[in-house]
This record gives structure tokens, C-alpha cells and sequence, in this order.
């Protein structure tokens, strides 16, 4: 056989295996990314749709953010205008996560049986609230 | 001022579209003076955009809130540091700054090149000028760094706090000059295919140019991993954000680039592989400008969004679609003038290089992109995250690391027993003993193992290769050991200078092995309470809360709290972490607060600890504690680096025969059998 030969051979395998471990990767470790309707809609068509890993992306609902006296539990709502989560994580929140409005944060978690969404994670999204403010007083 | 700004903009922009619309009509050719007037124009849009960053840096300099964007990004009580670097801190600022240094390099790239590849230069310019000119379009139609409010504010919004850190002066226009200066190789390589000349000379012409972006782009992304480690909080350096990836697709194949290169040089191979490799490289550099611009995939950069992303977009396809189309059209004349001979040769370690290279850069796109391809494909969005970028990216990257041994040793063309034999036999010894030394010492990790395994074996070759130049040296010269140290470097620039990167390439690599052993707790303490953290080195430390204190500085109001550390029983000193408000001259908050990290460094482990807030406005806080393995030789693999590719491009040092003997090597080849194609 040639080198030549032996080298597409060899490339093949290369190509082959990258997108094996592409596939593999996205099959394993690929998670939904759902509004709350989404999810709503997901759960309602397939009852098996609970402490599935998902991301969920959503704003907190202002004054819904409840704070354990440690500092170290906090259970929230998240809502898409249409359907509403209460989220609970155990953890550090990102300066990012206020009370304010218009928070746009995403949680990683599991939604359990009882409707309660367990993060395991959760980012917020650079706040918007001072940019708003801003937007405001550049047009005032 | 910004009257001066926005002509110079447009005067940028009509010497720029000058300068390319001679370029390409060709019409310059034999008529001397409109052949000055492209390379004229090229100077001219550089002080024309230079006058515009002035203007500009005035504003910012004088606090003149009534430009939008001084007021956006800048505040009175603003250290003057950053007052300066805000010019690259926002978005029009940095499309201006893009503008200013792409057509700097142009210039460069126009009085630097040698005479022998004069007939490209009028094309090199062209493409420049195209480059600027869509640049210079996007700031006057879409982000106008001039634009004025309708009103003067009293005071400006300030700097976003987690871009208020030195390394942040410095970490952008790394990354920038990095992507920027892509585009004169880019620009040659579409050159030499426009003007037929596609021997190997504009590969020679480039060399220092790949170099220089990909030294830029390695800074800036080093420095990147050190804004995140430090300014962040989270605790480690690399999250596999969309921006990060971005950054680092361009470096991946520019990586690719510089290796496969040198194949084309010596064996005049791999044409249209380089050709499509460097016009790869640079549309993604565009594309990681629109992944940071454009926001259509969140990201922690999301305060650079903004709807210029489609600008870029646009732009993006444009010229991909042209570049790949005048290639395919000069297809026929790239055929590859031998052929691979063995499997055992450093063509087929440089050509399977390469490939994992791009592997890599496919799936780190893939992975970045599939949020968008299968809403597009399934209509449902799925994401991909860290587990996934580590999973498909070590194997690759441990193989990679196992090449970064092989290649440079093994021979051209065909290695023989013998060959192999004497390259490899201590090195792969070293590795052996490093794989028995680190299951002995009970560590367990495989990938970890492997990694500190495969450093071995390649530490192994380096130091072959070093010493084996010594004592020819001392052999022929009689010269001392450092002496002949110092000039088998200076003599042979190239060659023990890419050696050096990859000692920095692999001490990278040692410490993201350490990463596997991080360890991480939280803990809401009193004051005088404390926890004790076992390290993975076996240190015991132990972490006492002092107290939370609050003052003002410059711009914010800050909350400190401090912890007494003691390792393995001995006092070590106080750290600190705060929580900052920052506020603007009149008291009020700017920005969301934000944390700021202590951080104790050292050659074993970093101790990193972030204050999360207390409890109920008492002195009870929260903090998180992180031991970080190996953190500091990251940044100590990021010098050697530097320094590395900095010896390589010095200038002189040793004569460039790289023509001569390619032509050598192709005879042979001739005469052993396998032909050109």
C-alpha cells in the first residue's frame, strides 16, 4: 500500500473518530435550553419530562428572591410572562443576581415532580437595569 | 473635535476605497505613478485614522460627556489609565482602534516586505484597504464613535468594574492585534493567487507576519485566562465561553498554519491546504468579532453586545465566498510537487498535526454553534458546555502533545529503525519513568496521568535536542557549556526557538493537569470562626474569619473582608476579598456590585477565596475557598512562550536556505520513485 494511501487511511480514522467524540459528546452532556413555556409544553406532552438536566432561561420575578439567613440557600421565580417556575439553589449567585427588575438569569437544574426547579447552577445575564436606566436618561 | 473626527473617518474611507479599486482593476500595471498612488493611499489611511484616534483620546482626556461615547465609558473620578484605554473599552472605540492598527500593519506590510515580492504588494494593498474601508463603513453607518448627545451630562457612566483591572489595559489589544495583523498574511495569500505567483514566496514573505499574530493572539489569550482567574471569581481561568472559543479558533489554525508551512517550504507540498488554512484563519478572526459583537450567544462578554454583529456577518460571507471561489478557480496550478513517502516521516506527523488542529477548531466551532444549528435543524435549542469541550478536546489534545514530540525529531521523508531508534529511546524512557513515578505516587486521574506522562516524553526530546547541539558545538568549537548553549540558540533561531514554545506548550499543559485536582468549599464563618481545607499537595490550611470592613475609595465603596491563613500550623498572613459598589462623583451606585478575589500564588497550589456577602448585614460571612494545582505555571508556560516565538522571529541569525534545499529534496525525491502526481 502506499504512504499516501496509508494517510488517508489514517485521516479517515482521525475524521471518524473527531466526530464520534462530537457526536458522543453532544448526545452525553447536550442539555435543552427552554423558556418556562417551552418547558410547560415539554412536560405536558411527555409525562417523563421531570429531573431531566435542562437550562432554563428567564427573568426572576421581581420580589420573589428569598434568601436563607446563611446567605447560602435562595429560592426565587422565574417567569417568561406566560408561565412561572420557583427555582430553589443551594450555592453562591453571581454578583449579576439582584432583586431588581428585569433580571435575565439562566438556571441549570432539574425540574422535579412537585414543579419546583432545582439549579445546580445559575447565571445571570449582565444587568440590564442600569443600561436601561441609562438608554432612559440619554433619550430624557 | 469630533467635526475633525468624522472628516478624517470619511477621509480614511475614500483613501481606503482608492487604494483597493486601483488594486484590483489592475489598471496600475506598467503606469507608475497610479502604483505609488495604492501604496500612497495605504499611508494616508493610517494618518487619517490616526487623526481620528486623537480627536477622539482628546474627548476621553477633556471629559467631554457630550460625546456619547466618553460619557459611556468613562467617568470624573475614572483612574487615568483607564481613562486612556478606553478607547479600545467599548465598541465603537475598539472598531476605531481595529481601524487604526489594520491599516498601521498595511503600512508596514508595504515598507517592511523585501523588493523581491514587490509585484504582490499592489494586491496586498487592495485587500487592506477593502478590510479598513468595511471597518471605517461600520463605525460611520452603524457605531459612530463621534456621535454627540442632545444634551452634556454632568458626569459620564464609568468603566463596567470587572473591566477596571490592569490586565484589561493590556488583554483586548493583545487579542486585536493578534486578529488584526491575520489579515496580512491573509491579504498575501490572496495576493499570490490573484497575481499567479504561487511558488513559495509569499510564504516567505509572511513568515514574520504568522508569527507576530500568532504571538499576539497567544498573549492576549493568556492574558484573557489570567482577566477571568483574577476578575471573575468563579475560580478557574477557562469556562468555555463563546468569546473564549472564539479567541481561540483563530490560534488553533493559525497553529496548523505555522507548522504545515514548513512542509510547503522544504517539500513543496500542501499548497492549496495552506492556502485554505490561512483564508480559514481569517474569517474566523471576523467571526469571533461577531460572536463578541453580535450577542447571539450569551455569553459573560455581554457587555460588548450590539446589532454591528451583522455588519460583520455580512461581511463574513462576502469575503469567504470570494476567497474560496478565486481558489477554487487556481485550483489546477496548486498540484503538490511530491508525494508522502512513509507513515514514519515528519511530513505525516505535520500532516496528522494538522489535522487534529483543525479537529479541534471543528468541534470547539461546532460545540459554540450548536445552540443555534439545532434550534435551525430540530427546533429545540441544545447546549453544550464545559463536560462537552473537555471530553472531545483532551483525547485530541493529549495526542497533539505525543506529536509535539515526535515531529520535530523524526526524519523527512522516511525515518529508518536506526532513526528511530536514536531519536527516541531516551525520551520515551523519560515518559515511562514519569507514567511509574506518578502511579507510585498514587495519583489516579488517567487524563492527568497521561498529560504529566506525554510532558514527560516531550521535556524528554527538547532536552535531547539541546543537548545533543552542545556537544557538537563543544565538540567542533571547544566552546564552554553556556557559551555553547547560547549560540546553538542564536545561530539557529528557528529551530531552538520553536523548541522553546513547546516547552511553554507543555508547561501549559502541566497545568491544566492540575486542574483535576482542584478542590473547593464553602463556609459561612463568624468572626474567629474557621475551617480547615486539605490540599491535594497534602498541606493542611487553616482559614480564619477576621472580620468585614467597609471604606471608600476613588470610585466605589468597598466591603473587605479578611481571613488569617495558616498552612500546615504556620501563620501566613492575612488575605483579603472585597465586595465593591462602585459609585459615580455624586455617590451614586454604577454598575452591579462586584467581587474582587484574594488570591495567595504559589509554585504547588493558589489559595483563591471569594467573599460572597454576609449574613443579615452582620460581620457572619460567606465565602468560598478554592485550591487551584499548578495555576502559577500557566502564566510562567504563558513567558516561556513568548519568549520562545521572540527568539524565533529575531532578526538574522543563521542563514535561510529554505529554497536551496527544498529543491535538493525534491531531486532526491524524483529520483526514489515517487514523483509529482
Amino acid at each position: 500500500m502506499k504512504a499516501g494511501h496509508k494517510f488517508l487511511l489514517g485521516a479517515a480514522a482521525i475524521v471518524v473518530s473527531v466526530g464520534f467524540l462530537i457526536a458522543e459528546g453532544v448526545k452525553e452532556t447536550g442539555v435543552y435550553f427552554l423558556t418556562p413555556s417551552e418547558l410547560a409544553a415539554k412536560t405536558q406532552a411527555d409525562p417523563t419530562f421531570y429531573d431531566v438536566g435542562l437550562k432554563m432561561g428567564a427573568k426572576v420575578v421581581p420580589g420573589s428572591v428569598r434568601r436563607a439567613p446563611d446567605n447560602r440557600q435562595i429560592d426565587f421565580e422565574v417567569s417568561d410572562g406566560a408561565k412561572t417556575y420557583p427555582v430553589t439553589y443551594r450555592g453562591l449567585v453571581p454578583d449579576t443576581f439582584t432583586d431588581a427588575n428585569d433580571i435575565e438569569v439562566i438556571v441549570e437544574g432539574r425540574l422535579g415532580r412537585d414543579g419546583v426547579f432545582r439549579a445546580t447552577e445559575v447565571l445571570a445575564k449582565c444587568g440590564s437595569r442600569y443600561d436601561a436606566a441609562y438608554e432612559k436618561s440619554k433619550k430624557a | 473635535m469630533t467635526l475633525l473626527g468624522q472628516f478624517a473617518l470619511w477621509v480614511a474611507l475614500l483613501l481606503a476605497v482608492w487604494s483597493a479599486t486601483v488594486a484590483f482593476s489592475g489598471r496600475w500595471q506598467g503606469r507608475e505613478e497610479l502604483r505609488r498612488s495604492i501604496s500612497g493611499a495605504v499611508y494616508g489611511t493610517f494618518a487619517a485614522l490616526a487623526v481620528a484616534a486623537l480627536a477622539l483620546w482628546k474627548g476621553l482626556v477633556t471629559h467631554d460627556f457630550n460625546i456619547e461615547y466618553v460619557a459611556a465609558y468613562t467617568s470624573r473620578n475614572l483612574p487615568s489609565g483607564y481613562i486612556v484605554s478606553a478607547l479600545w473599552a467599548g465598541q465603537k472605540g475598539s472598531l476605531l482602534f481595529w481601524a487604526l492598527v489594520l491599516s498601521l500593519f498595511a503600512s508596514l506590510a508595504q515598507v517592511l516586505t523585501p523588493r523581491r515580492y514587490a509585484a504582490l504588494l499592489p494586491y496586498v494593498a487592495g485587500v487592506t484597504s477593502a478590510v479598513t474601508a468595511f471597518f471605517v463603513c461600520t463605525m460611520i453607518f452603524a457605531a459612530n464613535p463621534f456621535e454627540r448627545l442632545p444634551f452634556t451630562p454632568a458626569d459620564g457612566r464609568g468603566l463596567n468594574p470587572q473591566l477596571q483591572n490592569p490586565g484589561m489595559m493590556i488583554h483586548p489589544p493583545m487579542l486585536y492585534l493578534g486578529y488584526i495583523s491575520i489579515t496580512i498574511p491573509f491579504a498575501f495569500a490572496v495576493a499570490a493567487l490573484l497575481s499567479r505567483s504561487l511558488d513559495t514566496g509569499w510564504i516567505h514573505a509572511i513568515r514574520k507576519w504568522t508569527l507576530v499574530s500568532w504571538l499576539f493572539l497567544s498573549i492576549g489569550i493568556t492574558l484573557g485566562m489570567w482577566w477571568a482567574y483574577v476578575e471573575l471569581g468563579w475560580g478557574g481561568y477557562w469556562a468555555w465561553d463563546p468569546v473564549e472559543n472564539a479567541s481561540l479558533l483563530p490560534w488553533l489554525t493559525m497553529t496548523a498554519f505555522l507548522h504545515s508551512v514548513m512542509i510547503q517550504e522544504k517539500r513543496g507540498m500542501l499548497k492549496r491546504w495552506n492556502l485554505g488554512l490561512i483564508i480559514g484563519t481569517f474569517l474566523l478572526s471576523i467571526f469571533g468579532t461577531f460572536i463578541t459583537r453580535s450577542g447571539v450567544i450569551a455569553s459573560v462578554h455581554s457587555f460588548t453586545q450590539s446589532n454591528v454583529g451583522y455588519f460583520f456577518l455580512g461581511f463574513l460571507a462576502v469575503s469567504g465566498v470570494l476567497a474560496f471561489t478565486l481558489l477554487y478557480t487556481r485550483w489546477p496550478s496548486l498540484r503538490a510537487e511530491v508525494q508522502l513517502e512513509s507513515m514514519l516521516s515528519r511530513e505525516a506527523a505535520f500532516l496528522f498535526n494538522n489535522l487534529l488542529l483543525v479537529g479541534v477548531a471543528f468541534s470547539v466551532l461546532w460545540g459554540t454553534l450548536f445552540p443555534i444549528l439545532s434550534e435551525l435543524v430540530r427546533g429545540s435549542k441544545i447546549t453544550v458546555g464545559p463536560p462537552f469541550f473537555n471530553r472531545v478536546n483532551i483525547p485530541i489534545g493529549l495526542l497533539l502533545l505525543a506529536l509535539t514530540g515526535v515531529g520535530p525529531l523524526i526524519a523527512w521523508r522516511k525515518a529508518s529503525t536506526a532513526n528511530l531508534r536514536r531519536q527516541f529511546t531516551a525520551p520515551v524512557t523519560t515518559g515511562l519513568v514519569t507514567l511509574v513515578g506518578l502511579l507510585a505516587s498514587g495519583m489516579r486521574d488517567f487524563y492527568a496521568i497521561m498529560a504529566l506522562a506525554l510532558a514527560g516524553f516531550v521535556a524528554g526530546t527538547i532536552v535531547q535536542e539541546f543537548w545533543r547541539g552542545v556537544r557538537a558545538r563543544r565538540r567542533m568549537h571547544g566552546e564552554s557549556v553556556p557559551l555553547a548553549f547560547s549560540r546553538l540558540v542564536a545561530r539557529n533561531r528557528r529551530r531552538y526557538g520553536g523548541y522553546l514554545v513547546h516547552v511553554g506548550v507543555l508547561i501549559y499543559f502541566v497545568a491544566f493537569s492540575g486542574m483535576a485536582f482542584k478542590r473547593e468549599m464553602e463556609a459561612t464563618l463568624k468572626p474567629g470562626q474557621s475551617v480547615r481545607m486539605q490540599s491535594p499537595f497534602g498541606h493542611t490550611y487553616t482559614l480564619t474569619h477576621m472580620g468585614v470592613s467597609q471604606f471608600e475609595a476613588l470610585n466605589r465603596i468597598v466591603s473587605a473582608a479578611t481571613v488569617s491563613v495558616a498552612k500546615d500550623g504556620k501563620p501566613e498572613g492575612l488575605m483579603t476579598s472585597e465586595k465593591r459598589q462602585h459609585v459615580d462623583s455624586f455617590k451614586r451606585p454604577t454598575f452591579e456590585p462586584s467581587t474582587e478575589v484574594g488570591i495567595r500564588s504559589g509554585l504547588q497550589e493558589d489559595l483563591y477565596i471569594t467573599y460572597a456577602g454576609s449574613v443579615n448585614g452582620t460581620e457572619e460571612a460567606v465565602y468560598r475557598f478554592t485550591i487551584n494545582p499548578l495555576v502559577w505555571w500557566l502564566w510562567f508556560g504563558g513567558f516561556v512562550l513568548v519568549f520562545g516565538g521572540v527568539v524565533t522571529m529575531w532578526p538574522g541569525g543563521g542563514p535561510t536556505v529554505a529554497a536551496p534545499r527544498r529543491a535538493v529534496a525534491g531531486y532526491e525525491v524524483a529520483l526514489v520513485g515517487g514523483g509529482p502526481e
